[in-house]
C-alpha cells in the first residue's frame, strides 16, 4: 500500500510527511516529525497524555488518524512558549510544582491552554472537568488545579 | 487499510459499496481503539468528517438537523442548539472528556451501538429522525430502530446514517438526560434516562416521551410514560408511578457495573429526576 501524501501545519509552520493509513497523528508527531513532547499514554484515548489542539479543538492524537491532518492546523506542546518564553501556563506549572515525573505534563499544558484560551477565568468546577481527561498519577491533580488557576490569574493581569 | 475521504454523501456511499468490509470513521473515538486492539481491522476507512452535511447544525423549518459527524463538543457550543434541546446536549457533553468530546460524533454513539450510549435515550426522547442514505437511496427512520442489539445496528450493507433531525417543538418544552455513573467523569452509564415534555399553558404535561438507556440490549422508548404523565402536573405520585414503570420496562443484565436489581431501581430515579428537571425547563421555556 503506497503511503499517503499529507500537508498539514504544526505548530503555524507548513508540514508535509508521508504516513501508513493506520498511523496515528501521535505517531507520526514523535515518530515521522520527531516531535516527542506530545507523549503516548494509553493510546485509547482514556489518559490525555498525548493531548493536541487540532483545528482549535482539544483532542487525544491517539485518536486521530495521520492522513487526517491534510488541511488542519495543529499545535503541540512544542508550539507553546519557548524556552526562554514559557507560557504562563507552563511559568504556573514550574512555580506551583504542578508536576512530579512529568509524563502527564504536556498534555495537562496543552490542555489548560485550551481551556483559557476560550475561558479566561475558569472556575475550579470548570477546571476540574475541562482536565478530567488527563489523568496524572503522582500529583493528585490540586497543584495542577491551583497552576491553573494562578496562570488564568497571570494572563488576566497582562496587559492586552 | 485503504483510507477515503469523500466530500459527497453519494462518493461515501459508492466507496462503501465497492470496498468489501470498509468502516466509516467519522470521530473514531470507537474504531481507533478497535484498529489498534485488532478487533476490526477493514480493508478501508471511509472518513465522511469532509462531507459538509455531515459537519453541520442547522435549523430549518422542520427543527434542527444535526450532521451525523458532529461531534460532541460542537452540539454544546451551539447556544440556540442546546437551549432548545438542553436534554441531547448534555448528553453529548456528558461522553467521554474534553477531548474525547472533541472527536466523538452522534452518528458514531448511535451507530455503536452500545446499549449505554448516552445520547440515544436523550435522541429518543426527543423523537430524533435518523436520515439515511445507501445504495438504494435515502430513507428516514426514528432513531430507536438503528441499534438491534449491543455492536449491532438494521442499517444494510452500503448505507450511512448521515443526519438526525431534532422536530421542531412547540412553546413550553423542554428535556432533559441523566445517567448514574460511579464517578464524576469519564464513565460509561450504569443507567441513563431522557425525558422529554411539553406543557399546556397552566403547567400540565401535554405530551412526553421518555428514553431509557443501559438497562436492556438496546435503549428503549418507555411505553408507558404519556400514560403516565400526560395530564399531571409532575407531582410526587406521578413521579413515583414514573419510576415504577421505568424499573419495570427495564430488562437490565448483571454486570462490574451494576446488578439487575440495582439497574432497575436507578433507572427509575433517574426518569424521576430527569422529569422534574425537563418539566422546570418547560415552564421556563417560551
Amino acid at each position: 500500500m503506497a503511503k499517503s501524501h499529507v500537508s498539514t501545519t504544526v505548530n503555524g509552520d507548513p508540514v508535509e510527511f508521508l504516513c501508513d493509513a493506520p498511523e496515528t497523528m501521535l505517531d507520526v508527531l514523535r515518530n515521522t516529525l520527531g516531535l516527542t513532547g506530545t507523549k503516548e499514554g494509553c493510546g485509547t484515548g482514556d489518559c490525555g497524555a498525548c493531548s493536541i489542539i487540532v483545528d482549535g479543538r482539544l483532542v487525544c492524537g491517539c485518536l486521530m488518524l495521520a492522513v487526517e491532518a491534510t488541511g488542519k492546523s495543529i499545535t503541540t506542546i512544542e508550539g507553546i512558549g519557548a524556552p526562554d518564553r514559557l507560557h504562563p501556563v507552563q511559568q504556573a506549572f514550574l512555580e506551583d510544582a504542578a508536576l512530579q515525573c512529568g509524563f502527564c505534563t504536556p498534555g495537562f499544558i496543552v490542555a489548560a491552554k485550551a481551556l483559557l484560551d476560550r475561558n479566561p477565568d475558569p472556575s475550579e468546577t470548570e477546571i476540574r472537568y475541562w482536565l478530567a481527561g488527563n489523568l496524572c498519577r503522582c500529583t493528585g491533580y490540586d497543584k495542577i488545579v491551583r497552576a491553573v488557576q494562578h496562570a488564568a490569574a497571570e494572563m488576566k493581569g497582562q496587559p492586552a | 487499510m485503504q483510507y477515503q475521504s469523500p466530500a459527497s454523501i453519494e462518493e461515501a456511499v459508492a466507496a462503501l459499496a465497492s470496498i468489501g468490509g470498509a468502516r466509516v470513521l467519522a470521530g473514531g473515538t470507537d474504531l481507533l481503539v478497535q484498529l489498534r486492539s485488532g478487533t476490526a481491522s477493514p480493508a478501508a476507512v471511509i472518513d465522511v468528517k469532509n462531507i459538509a452535511a455531515l459537519r453541520a447544525i442547522t435549523e430549518t423549518a422542520d427543527g434542527f438537523r444535526i450532521g451525523a459527524a458532529v461531534c460532541g463538543a460542537e452540539i454544546t457550543d451551539h447556544a440556540a442548539l442546546v437551549a432548545a434541546w438542553p436534554g441531547v446536549a448534555e448528553a453529548a457533553g456528558l461522553i467521554g472528556s474534553t477531548q474525547v468530546q472533541g472527536r466523538a460524533s452522534l452518528g458514531g454513539n448511535v451507530c455503536n451501538a452500545s446499549p449505554a450510549a448516552d445520547t440515544t435515550p436523550a435522541l429518543i426522547a426527543a423523537r430524533a429522525v435518523a436520515e439515511i442514505v445507501g445504495p438504494n437511496g435515502r430513507r428516514s427512520i426514528p432513531v430507536e430502530q438503528i441499534a438491534t442489539g449491543p455492536g449491532k445496528t438494521s442499517l444494510a450493507e452500503g448505507e450511512i446514517v448521515v443526519s438526525f433531525l431534532l422536530p421542531r417543538r412547540p412553546a413550553r418544552s423542554a428535556d432533559a438526560y441523566l445517567r448514574l455513573i460511579p464517578r464524576t467523569e469519564m464513565d460509561i452509564a450504569v443507567a441513563g434516562a431522557g425525558v422529554n415534555l411539553t406543557l399546556d399553558a397552566d403547567g400540565t404535561i401535554a405530551d412526553a416521551r421518555v428514553g431509557i438507556g443501559a438497562v436492556a440490549p438496546t435503549a428503549l422508548v418507555l411505553d408507558a410514560a404519556p400514560g403516565i404523565l400526560v395530564g399531571t402536573k409532575c407531582d410526587e405520585a406521578t413521579l413515583a408511578k414514573l419510576a415504577e414503570a421505568a424499573g419495570a420496562a427495564a430488562r437490565p443484565i448483571d454486570d462490574k457495573r451494576g446488578t439487575v436489581d440495582y439497574r432497575r431501581k436507578v433507572v427509575g430515579v433517574l426518569a424521576k429526576r430527569a422529569a422534574l428537571i425537563a418539566y422546570e425547563r418547560a415552564k421556563g421555556a417560551r
